[in-house]
């Protein structure tokens, strides 16, 4: 077995050894649509939305909380405790190269954000009647670009914060960010235009995963349809911010 | 050939000095210690030596190495054991040498070195619940998983019970006698008294003293003391007159000479002449704590 492969096994043993980060990445975003699918006004059509229903435009919000949890509380968490208990220290002293421990707990990161992806996805269909996807290639694209940009973002965080403190600090500010633009706080449709345009181009791009989940003429008309181009730009504007931030984690990563 | 070559090494941290020029040469098979007082510069050297720190002046060779330039290379032959570092606290044993062995293109099998090292029965115990003991056992178990060469083992046994120390010895030089090359970082006196080879004493960043043990304690002079309970009173005077002792002293009942040469003879046989028995008789020989405290001119605690 590779060492990659190896290391990342005993991440992901070890991210299950975490109740906490396991239970509020992965389970509570489906456990908080749950919730709100239960207050029968957030689950029906609403005029409001164009006859959309607040649970389907509200679900990815949902992903991004969890994904949210995984990429910029747990990565820089743990990375910032190996690096305080001389844990990275220690591996300096072996041939191991620091980019197979970044992508190991990228890959436990990503593996996690795609079981929460898929809970709640497969939780909205049967229970809450929010179909599948309707474009599931450009689904998992965006998906994968997205919450990769998210991941990549918590990485370079943990590869460089000196403390715990710091990894702290910086990360809850990103993890604002990307809350407050991928709808979480505020539903998008209350927040000021300029803000959600800014959403639409800021990790993990909110719209691009609803328009590519709903094909719903409420949603789209709440989120702004878009075209072929913008979604495009939208995926290229991801997937840059993903390898620049990852390239710059493994440039700038300190083992002290 | 020397494994280790160290000449000249300076380093400084902004205005402070840790390390000001020290040179020495480790070679193949001994147990090398490097001995000091906290902040001697002591853990700079090793750091230097493993490639940790790039080191102000000076060079270093490790089996003809640069530890700069040649990192990969030296960490696949060099096994290093640091002081004040842990792992993943919910890492089991068996998975923890699992994976270090898996960052070595030549593994020692990590299942032998879990039975060698006594850490058999904690082979799926996490991390965070081991003892200190265990948890030593467990670094050093790592520092030999790539079957290295040289091991550097740093503060080895400092938070360790008595027992376990001992045991922590007696596996060090099980280590040695299957060939590996030792660097012994330590402040424990018996420590290196008991396990090396050949000592550098480093004392505010330079070598106060290269040698054995014992030639350390030689060069920290020959004096001896005897102390023990006469018999009957006695005359002082019967004793200073020899020429071996330079001083007696009186403390807890108990007369206390000091001298040199053939020290032990004399003093009895100047007792037995006047028909005192010695009871509770007791030889000090000087220790290395003595040999310290005779080359950097105080105590090292």
């Amino acid at each position: 077995m590779s060492t990659l492969m190896r290391t990342t096994l005993v991440e992901a043993r070890l991210f299950l050894r975490e109740p906490t980060a396991a239970i509020l990445g992965v389970l509570s975003p489906t456990l908080i649509l749950l919730a709100l699918g239960a207050i029968p006004t957030l689950r029906e059509p609403s005029e409001e939305y164009d006859g959309a229903r607040f649970v389907e435009l509200w679900a990815p919000s949902a992903l991004v909380l969890g994904i949210g949890v995984i990429a910029l509380q747990h990565i820089p968490g743990v990375l910032a405790t190996y690096r305080e208990h001389g844990v990275l220290r220690r591996l300096s002293t072996t041939p191991v190269h620091p980019v197979k421990l970044l992508l190991a707990q990228l890959l436990v990161g990503l593996a996690a954000c795609v079981v929460a992806g898929a809970l709640v996805v497969v939780t909205a269909w049967l229970v809450l009647d929010v179909p599948l996807p309707r474009h599931p290639w450009t689904f998992l694209a965006a998906f994968g670009v997205g919450f990769g940009a998210v991941l990549a973002l918590g990485t370079l965080i943990a590869a460089v914060a000196p403390s715990s403190r710091v990894a702290g600090g910086l990360a809850t500010l990103v993890y604002m960010v990307v809350m407050f633009a991928g709808g979480v706080f505020l539903p998008r449709f209350l927040m000021p235009d300029a803000l959600v345009r800014m959403g639409d181009y800021t990790p993990p791009g909110v719209q691009g995963l609803l328009t590519a989940w709903s094909d719903h003429p409420g949603v789209l008309a709440t989120v702004g349809a878009q075209s072929g181009s913008t979604r495009l730009v939208q995926l290229a504007i991801m997937a840059g911010v993903a390898i620049v931030a990852g390239a710059a984690a493994a440039k700038l990563f300190r083992w002290e | 050939m020397a494994i280790i070559a160290v000449e000249n090494l300076h380093k400084r941290y902004g205005r402070t000095v840790a390390v000001d020029d020290v040179s020495f040469a480790v070679e193949e098979g001994e147990i090398f210690g490097i001995l000091g007082p906290n902040g001697a510069g002591k853990t700079t050297t090793v750091e230097s030596i493993t490639g940790l720190r790039r080191p102000d002046r000076g060079s270093i060779t490790v089996l003809g190495l640069d530890p700069q330039r040649d990192r990969a290379e030296l960490r696949q032959r060099v096994g290093v054991q640091l002081q004040q570092s842990r792992l993943q606290e919910k890492i089991t044993v068996s998975e923890a040498l699992a994976l270090y062995s898996s960052y070595y293109q030549h593994p020692a099998d990590w299942r032998e070195l879990l039975d060698g090292l006594g850490l058999a029965d904690q082979r799926n115990t996490r991390y965070g619940k081991l003892s200190g003991g265990q948890q030593q056992r467990l670094s050093i178990a790592l520092a030999l998983v790539g079957s290295p060469t040289v091991a550097v083992l740093d503060e080895l046994t400092t938070g360790l019970d008595p027992q376990a120390r001992r045991d922590t010895w007696d596996l060090i030089e099980q280590v040695r006698a299957s060939g590996v090359t030792i660097v012994l970082v330590t402040h424990f006196m018996d420590e290196a008294e008991r396990l090396c080879d050949r000592l550098a004493l480093i004392d505010s960043g330079r070598v106060a003293a290269l040698d054995t043990p014992a030639g350390l304690i030689a060069r920290a002079g020959r004096e001896q003391r005897v102390r023990f309970t006469p018999s009957t009173p006695l005359d002082d005077a019967l004793l200073t007159d020899l020429d071996e002792v330079t001083s007696v002293r009186r403390g807890g009942g108990q007369v206390i000479v000091t001298g040199t040469g053939d020290l032990l003879h004399a003093l009895t046989s100047v007792l037995a002449r006047n028909r005192i028995v010695a009871h509770d008789l007791r030889i000090e020989h000087a220790s290395l704590d003595d040999a310290f405290v005779a080359l950097t001119g105080r105590s090292h605690h």
